[in-house]
């Protein structure tokens, strides 16, 4: 079985079961939104600098949605050693990985379609014009937040306090990827929008460096 | 009933095996070698390091020290091995938030198995589970979700089929199933290999007996032994276990 079609089981059993609770989800989106909403009441929205603020702002939010919805991935496999399921079955380890890192970018993707808007009302910025490139940006950075966030989750699970030693992990890592995300945000919110290449560059380079780790190292991720 | 995949077995050889969790040495030096289509029975008190065992077999877990090997192994392909492994493991191993059928379906598509369908129907049928083949897991007892781990661990035909307590939390007629598909799995040939700490009916299927203690080989039938031998092995695993030696060891 080829790398891609086990992964793509393995996240469509994800979706499912997320579907049938709305576990993650309920818990994510409802936390991003009192981020950012909270948030939006200390700045004025028609003052220029707060929006220079508003960037930042989101990805801090969905970093930190991050660190909740990436937390459960692996431990919601132990209650029944459901993981020792998928290490039994005979597809490449890193399709594990691949399939929680897969479904996890989705899910935050879905957090992020709910949060955007919400964002651009409350922080007074017009996302339409680039919609395209704030969405190559956020799915860059998104990959990033979802690729470094399941591998942490998956090395976390294991220890015993996991829920303490994630964020711990997750948000030194992550600072490339936020700074990163922010500054191309950035740019794309600005008077005079701009998708710095650089950023993007460094972002898409991130990505596929974490990724190919994850494909080189992630079999001993789920050793005993 | 689930056939193996072929009519040959999948033979294993356990050469100086050691397993060490931190400080304590859970296998001490095992080798043993099981013949394809061999039933052998694991034998030990809790902690003896049945378990640890039956994890290095499954490819779940790698040995500090010593090798693993499966014959007939042409490829040493380790995905291919895994593919004709089966396991009933303490766990289920089962996703309680999918139901009966999903858990089967998500299985059988990891294993890349044709007829899913026919596939599912005959394994929930064997398990005495149709009725419940749209029902959550979670909503299953524990006999229930017992029967269900060991459709699950069957829905590929295994050549090697490694068992770890299988009668815990099955009832008189759970039992019956479980032993009348032991009993046909071994003569299609079938190896199995499984772990039990005390006497059983389906001990009586098997013709060989491994006693464990502390991590260490104690006893070995060697094949083609009598079911009373075993049993009356089984017998001395019934007392409490002797921690005492267990402390020696470590």
């Amino acid at each position: 079985m080829t790398l891609a079609r086990a992964a793509s089981i393995i996240v469509a059993k994800e979706l499912r079961a997320e579907f049938r609770s709305f576990e993650l989800l309920n818990t994510t989106v409802v936390f991003v939104l009192i981020v950012v909403v909270l948030f939006s009441f200390t700045f004025d929205p028609t003052n220029p600098e707060s929006r220079r603020f508003g960037p930042g702002l989101l990805w801090i939010a969905l970093l930190f949605a991050g660190s909740l919805m990436l937390q459960p991935s692996f431990t919601r496999e132990q209650a029944n050693d459901t993981l020792a399921a998928l290490r039994l079955s005979p597809i490449e380890p890193f399709a594990i990985l691949l399939g929680k890192i897969l479904a996890n970018l989705a899910f935050l993707l879905l957090a992020e379609v709910i949060l955007l808007p919400v964002f651009a009302v409350l922080y007074n910025v017009r996302i339409l014009p680039v919609l395209g490139q704030l969405s190559f940006v956020m799915l860059l950075g998104t990959l990033g937040l979802a690729t470094i966030g399941t591998v942490f989750a998956a090395i976390s699970s294991q220890a015993r306090m996991r829920e303490l030693l994630l964020p711990l992990l997750l948000l030194p890592a992550l600072t490339p990827v936020l700074i990163a995300s922010t500054e191309a945000t950035a740019g794309l919110l600005a008077d005079s929008p701009e998708l710095s290449r650089t950023w993007v560059v460094f972002l898409a380079g991130f990505d596929l460096i974490f990724l190919t780790a994850a494909w080189l190292f992630g079999e001993y991720l789920f050793e005993e | 009933m689930t056939a193996t995949q072929n009519s040959a077995g999948l033979g294993i050889e356990f050469r100086d095996i050691e397993k060490r969790y931190g400080a304590m040495l859970a296998l001490r030096r095992v080798s043993m070698n099981i013949a394809a289509g061999e039933f052998v029975a694991l034998l030990g008190h809790n902690g003896s390091g049945k378990t640890t065992l039956l994890k290095i077999a499954a490819l779940l877990g790698r040995p500090t020290a010593g090798e693993v090997s499966f014959f007939p192994d042409p490829a040493g392909d380790v995905i291919a091995i895994k593919r004709r492994i089966g396991m009933v493991a303490h766990n289920t191993l089962l996703y309680d938030e999918l139901t009966a059928a999903e858990n089967l379906r998500f299985f059988a598509r990891l294993y890349g198995l044709d007829d899913i369908p026919s596939r599912i129907t005959h394994a929930l049928e064997a398990a005495g589970l149709v009725a419940r083949r749209d029902s959550l897991v979670r909503t299953f007892s524990r006999g229930m979700r017992q029967r269900m781990a060991i459709g699950r661990a069957l829905l590929a035909g295994p050549n090697l089929l490694l068992l770890d307590e299988p009668a815990a939390g099955l009832d008189r007629q759970g039992l019956d199933w479980l032993n009348e598909t032991l009993s046909h799995l071994h003569r299609e040939g079938c190896t199995i290999l499984m772990s039990t700490h005390g006497r059983s009916e389906t001990l009586a299927l098997a013709t060989r007996a491994v006693c464990l203690e502390a991590g260490s080989v104690v006893r070995d039938t060697g094949p083609a032994a009598h079911s009373n031998e075993i049993l009356d092995l089984a017998a001395g695993f019934g007392s409490p276990p002797r921690f005492e030696s267990q402390e020696r060891a470590r």
